[in-house]
């Protein structure tokens, strides 16, 4: 099982390349930092990744085979701004178990409280939909966690608690992670390996 | 201190709750006026020539007309009917707003256009202009003015939905849905249409009294329905050959009735609009 772009193009209309011709290999219990300079399509590349942009050039496989559309997307993304991957009109417990019936354990570990589950979302912090799209996204059939910038907005002891949650998930279901961050030391801490967007 | 604040939220109600009480009872007295004008006997608009050109008294509260026939149940009749022709009107309205709104926001670049284009080709004209064109060519009556109406009332709703649609479905929340695997039709049903009901609902609350004057003004010019109806509108255009006799009250109570009616459907899309976009 692997994640798999090869030879990936892409522009918007005739504009001009933001990338062309990457090479990317992502396997299971590997975690892999994304860096670069603002810009130079990191958050597109891993929309490319997840499926939600079709590259103009080049194919993503998973296990060799190309991905389709319907059904549960093995590779998740998680998004910079939680406000906006929620839907307002939605109360946080029908938000969560959109995709599937997260347990007790991995609410505890991301310090998700049960009061939270009957508010709506503007009732709750930054951080705190924040904890409810990670636990939405680490569905059974989630192989690959894409996190981009998933933890900028938020403070350092929010930061750590999320990443160990999602570490400890990580161990036990032998995913894959890219991590797409601007800070370093994050990077640093939870990588495997390192890759500057422009290298590739 | 919290002891005092209790006692005031418990004995008074809050913005939210005085709203929806509002609401309530401008819907119920809506509600009321058709329910009447529906039981109202058809026999106290019968012709009675002994009681001719009666000025408001506690048997007729409106006064009688010049075939002796109460104005007050010709009135609420009128009123009555009014609503009924509001009602289905702007519920056409609304239906080809939202399919056209819909279809705009869906269907790619071609299909928005052509949509647009119509939009634009119907508001560069007045609607009055189109209502009564089209309410003649259908040779008037109940039916020329609710096709009329229904027809000439839907863009600026449809240009609303397709804004709102567009916006939607390009939402990152409808993207993470898609990721779940969750289908377009599900999608449309659980994460579209909640945001458009508030649309739609005060856009059909607005819509009405907007109908219910321009089914006046096209009755009132003759182009609508037939004159033995007791329409507002009928009442109006009857009542300006009395006016220079002094019988103030043919025009006097029906227009005021009408006038109360259009403010209290527009009260009431004002309250839904606070009501349904506080959260």
């Amino acid at each position: 099982m692997q994640l798999e772009a090869k030879n990936i193009g892409f522009r918007y209309d005739n504009g001009p390349w933001l990338f062309q011709g990457i090479n990317f290999i992502l396997k299971p219990r590997e975690i892999v930092g994304l860096t670069g300079v603002s810009g130079r399509g990191k958050t597109t590349f891993c929309k490319i990744l997840a499926g939600l942009e079709k590259p103009v050039e080049g194919s993503i496989t998973l296990n060799r085979k190309e991905l389709h559309r319907n059904g549960y997307h093995p590779v998740q993304l998680i998004y910079q701004n939680p406000e906006k991957a929620v839907n307002p009109r939605w109360k946080m417990e029908k938000i969560l178990n959109e995709g599937w019936k997260p347990d007790e354990e991995l609410l505890t570990s991301l310090g998700i409280e049960k009061e939270w589950l009957m508010r709506w979302p503007n009732e709750l912090s930054g951080g705190e939909l924040q904890r409810f799209c990670v636990a939405r996204a680490l569905g059974p059939n989630t192989r690959f966690l894409i996190a981009d910038e998933m933890t900028t907005m938020l403070d350092a002891i929010t930061q750590a608690q999320i990443w160990q949650a999602v570490l400890e998930i990580f161990k036990k279901r032998e995913m894959g992670i890219v991590v797409v961050s601007h800070e370093a030391k994050l990077i640093q801490r939870l990588c495997h390996r390192v890759i500057e967007i422009n290298s590739l | 201190m919290i002891s005092s604040l209790k006692k005031r939220t418990r004995f008074s109600l809050n913005r939210r709750q005085k709203t929806f009480l509002t609401l309530f009872s401008l819907i119920v007295f809506l509600i009321c006026i058709v329910l009447v004008g529906a039981l109202l006997d058809e026999g106290r608009i019968a012709t009675n020539l002994v009681d001719r050109n009666l000025v408001p008294s506690f048997d007729h509260p409106f006064g009688t007309d010049w075939l002796g026939r109460d104005m007050f149940t010709r009135t609420i009749m009128g009123l009555s009917l009014s609503i009924g022709v509001g009602l289905i009107g702007a519920v056409g309205s609304i239906s080809i707003a939202l399919i056209l709104g819909t279809a705009a926001a869906i269907m790619g670049n071609k299909g928005d256009r052509l949509i647009s284009w119509l939009i634009d080709l119907f508001l560069s004209v007045p609607h009055l202009v189109t209502l009564i064109l089209i309410a003649f060519t259908l040779g008037g009556g109940f039916k020329g003015i609710v096709i009329g109406i229904a027809l000439t009332h839907w863009p600026s709703l449809a240009r609303i939905i397709r804004v709102e649609v567009m916006q939607i479905r390009t939402s990152e929340f409808v993207k993470v849905s898609r990721q779940m695997g969750k289908s377009h039709w599900w999608i449309a049903l659980h994460h579209m249409l909640p945001h458009l009901v508030p649309q739609v609902l005060v856009g059909f609350t607005l819509l009405f009294p907007h109908v219910i004057l321009h089914e006046s003004a096209v009755t009132f010019l003759g182009l609508g329905l037939s004159p033995h109806e007791p329409a507002i509108g009928i009442i109006l255009s009857e009542s300006m050959k009395y006016l220079s006799s002094g019988m103030w009250w043919l025009a006097f109570f029906p227009g005021l009735c009408l006038l109360i009616v259009v403010r209290t459907f527009d009260n009431i899309g004002e309250k839904l609009r606070m009501f349904l976009h506080s959260n």
